[in-house]
Protein backbone atom coordinates (compact mmCIF):
# COMPACT_ATOMS: atom_id res chain seq x y z
CA UNK A 1 0.00 0.00 0.00
CA UNK A 2 2.78 2.32 1.00
CA UNK A 3 4.57 1.73 -2.31
CA UNK A 4 1.42 2.50 -4.30
CA UNK A 5 1.15 5.86 -2.56
CA UNK A 6 4.82 6.54 -3.20
CA UNK A 7 4.43 5.61 -6.84
CA UNK A 8 1.45 7.99 -7.17
CA UNK A 9 3.35 10.80 -5.46
CA UNK A 10 6.21 10.28 -7.90
CA UNK A 11 4.08 9.98 -11.05
CA UNK A 12 1.73 12.86 -10.26
CA UNK A 13 4.71 15.22 -9.94
CA UNK A 14 6.20 14.43 -13.39
CA UNK A 15 5.11 16.08 -16.64
CA UNK A 16 3.98 12.63 -17.74
CA UNK A 17 0.92 12.90 -15.47
CA UNK A 18 -0.56 16.10 -16.96
CA UNK A 19 0.01 14.98 -20.53
CA UNK A 20 -1.34 11.46 -20.03
CA UNK A 21 -4.36 12.60 -18.04
CA UNK A 22 -5.27 15.26 -20.64
CA UNK A 23 -4.96 13.01 -23.68
CA UNK A 24 -6.63 9.97 -22.11
CA UNK A 25 -9.56 11.95 -20.75
CA UNK A 26 -10.03 13.77 -24.05
CA UNK A 27 -9.94 10.55 -26.10
CA UNK A 28 -12.58 9.01 -23.82
CA UNK A 29 -14.73 12.17 -23.90
CA UNK A 30 -14.45 12.31 -27.70
CA UNK A 31 -15.52 8.64 -28.01
CA UNK A 32 -18.52 9.29 -25.73
CA UNK A 33 -19.42 12.39 -27.78
CA UNK A 34 -19.41 10.31 -31.00
CA UNK A 35 -21.48 7.59 -29.36
CA UNK A 36 -24.08 10.18 -28.30
CA UNK A 37 -24.37 11.42 -31.91
CA UNK A 38 -22.43 14.62 -31.13
CA UNK A 39 -25.12 16.02 -28.84
CA UNK A 40 -24.09 19.62 -27.94
CA UNK A 41 -24.29 18.93 -24.18
CA UNK A 42 -21.80 16.05 -24.58
CA UNK A 43 -19.10 18.52 -25.74
CA UNK A 44 -15.75 16.77 -25.25
CA UNK A 45 -13.89 19.92 -24.06
CA UNK A 46 -16.54 20.58 -21.40
CA UNK A 47 -16.39 17.07 -19.97
CA UNK A 48 -12.59 16.79 -20.23
CA UNK A 49 -12.14 20.07 -18.34
CA UNK A 50 -14.68 19.10 -15.66
CA UNK A 51 -13.18 15.63 -15.19
CA UNK A 52 -9.62 16.93 -14.95
CA UNK A 53 -10.60 19.80 -12.63
CA UNK A 54 -12.32 17.27 -10.35
CA UNK A 55 -9.34 14.89 -10.55
CA UNK A 56 -6.88 17.64 -9.59
CA UNK A 57 -9.09 18.83 -6.75
CA UNK A 58 -9.67 15.33 -5.35
CA UNK A 59 -5.98 14.34 -5.55
CA UNK A 60 -4.84 17.74 -4.27
CA UNK A 61 -2.61 18.18 -7.33
CA UNK A 62 -1.55 21.83 -7.82
CA UNK A 63 -2.37 23.31 -11.24
CA UNK A 64 1.31 24.15 -12.03
CA UNK A 65 2.18 20.45 -11.59
CA UNK A 66 -0.57 19.50 -14.03
CA UNK A 67 0.44 22.25 -16.43
CA UNK A 68 4.08 21.11 -16.51
CA UNK A 69 2.78 18.20 -18.61
CA UNK A 70 -0.22 19.83 -20.27
CA UNK A 71 1.93 22.71 -21.56
CA UNK A 72 3.04 20.53 -24.47
CA UNK A 73 -0.56 20.53 -25.71
CA UNK A 74 -1.10 24.17 -24.78
CA UNK A 75 1.96 25.16 -26.80
CA UNK A 76 0.31 23.97 -30.03
CA UNK A 77 -2.27 26.79 -29.80
CA UNK A 78 0.29 29.18 -31.33
CA UNK A 79 1.01 27.08 -34.45
CA UNK A 80 -2.75 26.40 -34.67
CA UNK A 81 -3.41 30.16 -35.00
CA UNK A 82 -0.78 30.32 -37.77
CA UNK A 83 -2.43 27.30 -39.41
CA UNK A 84 -5.67 29.28 -39.78
CA UNK A 85 -4.08 30.77 -42.90
CA UNK A 86 -4.83 27.42 -44.58
CA UNK A 87 -8.67 27.51 -44.46
CA UNK A 88 -8.51 31.21 -45.38
CA UNK A 89 -6.36 30.36 -48.41
CA UNK A 90 -8.65 27.50 -49.44
CA UNK A 91 -11.65 29.82 -49.41
CA UNK A 92 -9.87 32.70 -51.15
CA UNK A 93 -12.14 32.70 -54.24
CA UNK A 94 -15.26 32.88 -52.11
CA UNK A 95 -13.62 35.47 -49.87
CA UNK A 96 -12.77 37.65 -52.84
CA UNK A 97 -16.43 37.64 -53.91
CA UNK A 98 -17.95 38.15 -50.46
CA UNK A 99 -15.18 39.95 -48.62
CA UNK A 100 -17.23 43.01 -47.77
CA UNK A 101 -20.23 41.10 -46.34
CA UNK A 102 -18.01 38.67 -44.44
CA UNK A 103 -15.77 41.37 -43.05
CA UNK A 104 -18.72 43.56 -42.02
CA UNK A 105 -20.51 40.65 -40.31
CA UNK A 106 -17.32 39.69 -38.44
CA UNK A 107 -16.79 43.29 -37.37
CA UNK A 108 -20.39 43.94 -36.29
CA UNK A 109 -20.80 40.56 -34.57
CA UNK A 110 -17.45 40.66 -32.80
CA UNK A 111 -18.05 44.21 -31.57
CA UNK A 112 -21.55 43.27 -30.38
CA UNK A 113 -20.16 40.36 -28.36
CA UNK A 114 -17.28 42.33 -26.81
CA UNK A 115 -19.37 45.49 -26.28
CA UNK A 116 -22.32 43.70 -24.70
CA UNK A 117 -19.99 41.77 -22.37
CA UNK A 118 -18.16 44.90 -21.18
CA UNK A 119 -21.33 46.98 -20.79
CA UNK A 120 -23.36 44.25 -19.07
CA UNK A 121 -20.44 43.48 -16.76
CA UNK A 122 -20.05 47.16 -15.97
CA UNK A 123 -23.77 47.55 -15.28
CA UNK A 124 -23.56 44.59 -12.88
CA UNK A 125 -20.67 46.23 -11.06
CA UNK A 126 -17.78 43.94 -12.07
CA UNK A 127 -14.32 45.47 -11.43
CA UNK A 128 -12.22 46.84 -14.32
CA UNK A 129 -9.62 44.03 -14.48
CA UNK A 130 -12.47 41.52 -14.84
CA UNK A 131 -14.09 43.67 -17.56
CA UNK A 132 -10.77 43.88 -19.41
CA UNK A 133 -10.53 40.08 -19.20
CA UNK A 134 -14.08 39.71 -20.54
CA UNK A 135 -13.58 41.97 -23.58
CA UNK A 136 -11.51 39.58 -25.76
CA UNK A 137 -13.45 36.44 -24.81
CA UNK A 138 -14.70 35.76 -28.35
CA UNK A 139 -11.14 35.55 -29.65
CA UNK A 140 -9.28 32.27 -29.53
CA UNK A 141 -7.63 31.71 -26.09
CA UNK A 142 -3.94 32.44 -26.81
CA UNK A 143 -4.76 35.72 -28.56
CA UNK A 144 -7.36 36.62 -25.90
CA UNK A 145 -4.65 36.28 -23.24
CA UNK A 146 -2.35 38.69 -25.08
CA UNK A 147 -5.13 41.22 -25.64
CA UNK A 148 -6.32 41.04 -22.01
CA UNK A 149 -2.80 41.79 -20.87
CA UNK A 150 -2.64 44.88 -23.08
CA UNK A 151 -6.01 46.05 -21.71
CA UNK A 152 -4.96 45.63 -18.08
CA UNK A 153 -6.88 42.40 -17.53
CA UNK A 154 -5.80 39.04 -16.10
CA UNK A 155 -4.55 36.78 -18.95
CA UNK A 156 -5.36 33.45 -17.24
CA UNK A 157 -8.87 34.67 -16.42
CA UNK A 158 -9.35 35.87 -20.02
CA UNK A 159 -8.40 32.39 -21.24
CA UNK A 160 -10.97 30.81 -18.93
CA UNK A 161 -13.66 33.26 -20.13
CA UNK A 162 -12.73 32.45 -23.73
CA UNK A 163 -13.08 28.71 -23.12
CA UNK A 164 -16.42 29.23 -21.31
CA UNK A 165 -17.71 31.44 -24.15
CA UNK A 166 -16.65 28.74 -26.61
CA UNK A 167 -18.57 26.12 -24.69
CA UNK A 168 -21.71 28.26 -24.21
CA UNK A 169 -21.80 28.98 -27.95
CA UNK A 170 -21.27 25.33 -28.88
CA UNK A 171 -24.11 24.35 -26.53
CA UNK A 172 -26.61 27.07 -27.50
CA UNK A 173 -25.99 27.53 -31.24
CA UNK A 174 -28.27 24.76 -32.46
CA UNK A 175 -31.45 25.65 -30.53
CA UNK A 176 -30.79 29.38 -31.03
CA UNK A 177 -30.34 29.16 -34.82
CA UNK A 178 -33.30 26.77 -35.15
CA UNK A 179 -35.41 29.32 -33.29
CA UNK A 180 -34.22 32.16 -35.57
CA UNK A 181 -34.61 29.98 -38.68
CA UNK A 182 -30.99 30.52 -39.62
CA UNK A 183 -30.59 27.30 -41.58
CA UNK A 184 -27.68 27.68 -44.02
CA UNK A 185 -24.66 25.87 -42.58
CA UNK A 186 -22.40 28.69 -43.81
CA UNK A 187 -24.25 31.30 -41.71
CA UNK A 188 -24.36 29.04 -38.65
CA UNK A 189 -20.68 28.16 -38.94
CA UNK A 190 -19.61 31.75 -39.51
CA UNK A 191 -21.51 33.00 -36.45
CA UNK A 192 -20.25 30.18 -34.23
CA UNK A 193 -16.64 30.65 -35.36
CA UNK A 194 -16.92 34.43 -34.84
CA UNK A 195 -18.24 34.21 -31.29
CA UNK A 196 -17.07 30.86 -29.96
CA UNK A 197 -13.67 30.78 -31.74
CA UNK A 198 -11.83 27.42 -31.82
CA UNK A 199 -14.36 25.49 -29.76
CA UNK A 200 -17.21 26.72 -31.96
CA UNK A 201 -15.17 25.99 -35.08
CA UNK A 202 -14.40 22.47 -33.86
CA UNK A 203 -18.11 21.90 -33.27
CA UNK A 204 -18.99 23.32 -36.72
CA UNK A 205 -16.41 21.13 -38.48
CA UNK A 206 -18.00 18.06 -36.95
CA UNK A 207 -21.53 19.08 -37.91
CA UNK A 208 -21.07 20.20 -41.55
CA UNK A 209 -18.01 20.75 -43.79
CA UNK A 210 -19.22 24.11 -45.15
CA UNK A 211 -20.08 25.26 -41.64
CA UNK A 212 -16.59 24.24 -40.55
CA UNK A 213 -14.88 26.15 -43.37
CA UNK A 214 -16.87 29.32 -42.63
CA UNK A 215 -16.18 28.92 -38.91
CA UNK A 216 -12.43 28.68 -39.54
CA UNK A 217 -12.66 31.73 -41.77
CA UNK A 218 -14.55 33.64 -39.06
CA UNK A 219 -12.06 32.54 -36.43
CA UNK A 220 -9.15 33.87 -38.48
CA UNK A 221 -10.95 37.15 -39.17
CA UNK A 222 -11.82 37.67 -35.48
CA UNK A 223 -8.20 37.16 -34.48
CA UNK A 224 -7.12 39.82 -36.98
CA UNK A 225 -9.92 42.29 -36.24
CA UNK A 226 -9.67 41.92 -32.48
CA UNK A 227 -5.91 42.45 -32.50
CA UNK A 228 -6.33 45.59 -34.56
CA UNK A 229 -9.41 47.01 -32.82
CA UNK A 230 -8.91 46.18 -29.15
CA UNK A 231 -7.10 49.49 -28.51
CA UNK A 232 -10.54 51.09 -28.99
CA UNK A 233 -11.95 48.86 -26.25
CA UNK A 234 -9.34 50.30 -23.91
CA UNK A 235 -10.83 53.72 -24.66
CA UNK A 236 -14.26 52.36 -23.68
CA UNK A 237 -12.81 50.80 -20.53
CA UNK A 238 -11.12 54.10 -19.70
CA UNK A 239 -14.38 56.02 -20.08
CA UNK A 240 -16.50 53.63 -17.97
CA UNK A 241 -15.42 54.66 -14.45
CA UNK A 242 -16.40 58.27 -15.23
CA UNK A 243 -19.87 57.09 -16.24
CA UNK A 244 -20.55 55.20 -13.04
CA UNK A 245 -23.38 56.97 -11.25
CA UNK B 1 6.73 13.74 -43.52
CA UNK B 2 4.53 16.36 -45.16
CA UNK B 3 2.88 17.16 -41.83
CA UNK B 4 6.28 17.46 -40.16
CA UNK B 5 7.57 19.79 -42.87
CA UNK B 6 4.37 21.78 -42.54
CA UNK B 7 4.78 22.05 -38.76
CA UNK B 8 8.31 23.37 -39.29
CA UNK B 9 6.91 26.00 -41.66
CA UNK B 10 4.18 26.96 -39.16
CA UNK B 11 6.77 27.34 -36.40
CA UNK B 12 9.05 29.38 -38.66
CA UNK B 13 6.16 31.73 -39.49
CA UNK B 14 5.22 32.01 -35.81
CA UNK B 15 8.83 32.73 -34.80
CA UNK B 16 9.18 35.37 -37.49
CA UNK B 17 5.90 36.86 -36.28
CA UNK B 18 7.10 36.95 -32.66
CA UNK B 19 10.37 38.61 -33.67
CA UNK B 20 8.54 41.20 -35.80
CA UNK B 21 5.91 41.90 -33.10
CA UNK B 22 8.52 42.42 -30.40
CA UNK B 23 11.10 44.12 -32.57
CA UNK B 24 8.77 46.64 -34.17
CA UNK B 25 6.34 46.94 -31.19
CA UNK B 26 3.41 46.01 -33.43
CA UNK B 27 -0.02 45.73 -31.79
CA UNK B 28 -0.61 42.29 -33.36
CA UNK B 29 0.32 39.08 -31.45
CA UNK B 30 3.16 37.00 -32.94
CA UNK B 31 1.00 34.06 -34.11
CA UNK B 32 -1.35 36.49 -35.91
CA UNK B 33 1.57 38.03 -37.81
CA UNK B 34 2.70 34.47 -38.50
CA UNK B 35 -0.71 33.68 -39.97
CA UNK B 36 -0.48 36.70 -42.29
CA UNK B 37 3.03 35.70 -43.33
CA UNK B 38 1.86 32.15 -44.06
CA UNK B 39 -1.06 33.50 -46.09
CA UNK B 40 1.45 35.33 -48.26
CA UNK B 41 3.72 32.25 -48.50
CA UNK B 42 0.83 30.08 -49.71
CA UNK B 43 1.00 31.90 -53.04
CA UNK B 44 4.08 29.71 -53.53
CA UNK B 45 2.81 26.25 -54.63
CA UNK B 46 5.64 24.21 -53.03
CA UNK B 47 4.51 25.02 -49.47
CA UNK B 48 0.82 24.16 -49.96
CA UNK B 49 0.93 20.37 -49.52
CA UNK B 50 2.99 20.32 -46.30
CA UNK B 51 1.11 23.29 -44.79
CA UNK B 52 -2.23 21.66 -45.62
CA UNK B 53 -1.18 18.39 -43.98
CA UNK B 54 0.01 20.08 -40.77
CA UNK B 55 -2.95 22.49 -40.62
CA UNK B 56 -5.45 19.64 -41.04
CA UNK B 57 -3.94 17.75 -38.10
CA UNK B 58 -3.85 20.82 -35.84
CA UNK B 59 -7.27 22.20 -36.76
CA UNK B 60 -9.05 18.81 -36.58
CA UNK B 61 -7.99 18.49 -32.95
CA UNK B 62 -8.27 22.20 -32.18
CA UNK B 63 -10.65 21.72 -29.25
CA UNK B 64 -8.14 19.50 -27.41
CA UNK B 65 -5.70 22.42 -27.31
CA UNK B 66 -8.10 24.43 -25.09
CA UNK B 67 -8.18 21.82 -22.33
CA UNK B 68 -5.06 22.89 -20.34
CA UNK B 69 -6.25 26.52 -20.22
CA UNK B 70 -9.79 25.41 -19.36
CA UNK B 71 -8.57 23.35 -16.42
CA UNK B 72 -6.96 26.60 -15.20
CA UNK B 73 -10.45 27.50 -14.01
CA UNK B 74 -9.52 25.82 -10.70
CA UNK B 75 -6.94 28.54 -10.01
CA UNK B 76 -9.60 31.27 -10.30
CA UNK B 77 -12.32 29.73 -8.14
CA UNK B 78 -12.05 32.72 -5.78
CA UNK B 79 -12.92 35.32 -8.47
CA UNK B 80 -15.53 33.00 -9.95
CA UNK B 81 -17.02 32.36 -6.51
CA UNK B 82 -17.20 36.08 -5.77
CA UNK B 83 -18.79 37.13 -9.08
CA UNK B 84 -20.10 33.73 -10.23
CA UNK B 85 -23.75 34.56 -10.88
CA UNK B 86 -22.99 37.89 -12.58
CA UNK B 87 -20.20 36.38 -14.68
CA UNK B 88 -22.48 33.57 -15.85
CA UNK B 89 -25.13 36.12 -16.81
CA UNK B 90 -22.63 38.30 -18.72
CA UNK B 91 -21.09 35.34 -20.56
CA UNK B 92 -24.48 33.92 -21.50
CA UNK B 93 -25.96 37.25 -22.61
CA UNK B 94 -22.97 38.40 -24.66
CA UNK B 95 -22.58 35.02 -26.36
CA UNK B 96 -26.24 34.97 -27.43
CA UNK B 97 -26.06 38.62 -28.57
CA UNK B 98 -22.89 37.90 -30.56
CA UNK B 99 -24.26 34.77 -32.25
CA UNK B 100 -27.56 36.42 -33.22
CA UNK B 101 -26.00 39.67 -34.45
CA UNK B 102 -23.32 37.89 -36.50
CA UNK B 103 -25.71 35.41 -38.16
CA UNK B 104 -28.38 38.02 -38.94
CA UNK B 105 -25.85 40.59 -40.23
CA UNK B 106 -24.28 38.09 -42.62
CA UNK B 107 -27.71 36.90 -43.78
CA UNK B 108 -28.78 40.48 -44.45
CA UNK B 109 -25.58 41.34 -46.34
CA UNK B 110 -25.46 38.33 -48.64
CA UNK B 111 -27.92 38.77 -51.52
CA UNK B 112 -30.63 36.10 -51.25
CA UNK B 113 -29.87 34.63 -54.68
CA UNK B 114 -26.15 34.39 -53.93
CA UNK B 115 -26.69 33.25 -50.36
CA UNK B 116 -24.55 30.23 -49.61
CA UNK B 117 -26.47 26.99 -49.69
CA UNK B 118 -29.52 28.54 -51.40
CA UNK B 119 -31.08 25.98 -53.70
CA UNK B 120 -28.82 23.24 -52.41
CA UNK B 121 -31.38 22.41 -49.74
CA UNK B 122 -34.92 23.42 -48.86
CA UNK B 123 -33.84 26.42 -46.79
CA UNK B 124 -36.17 28.65 -44.77
CA UNK B 125 -39.66 27.70 -45.84
CA UNK B 126 -41.97 30.61 -45.06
Amino acid sequence: MQSVVELWVYLSATPLFGLTATLTTYVLAQATYQRLNQAPWANPVLWTVLTLALLLTLTDTPYPTYFSGAQFIHFLLGPAVVALAWPLWQRRAELRRRWLAVLAAALVGGSAAAGSAVLAGWALGLPLPVLASLAPKSVTAPVAMGIAQQLGGIPALAAVFAVLTGLIGALLAKPLFDLLRVRQPELRGFALGSISHGIGAARSMQVHPAAGAYAALALGLQVLLASLLMPFVSLLLGALPALRP
Amino acid sequence: MDALRGLALLLLCQSTGEVAARGAHLPLPGPVLGMLLLLALLAWPVVRKPVGAAADVLLTHLSLLFVPVGVGVITHLAVIGEYGGRLALVLLLSTVVGLVVTALTLRALLPAAAAPGAGAEPASPG
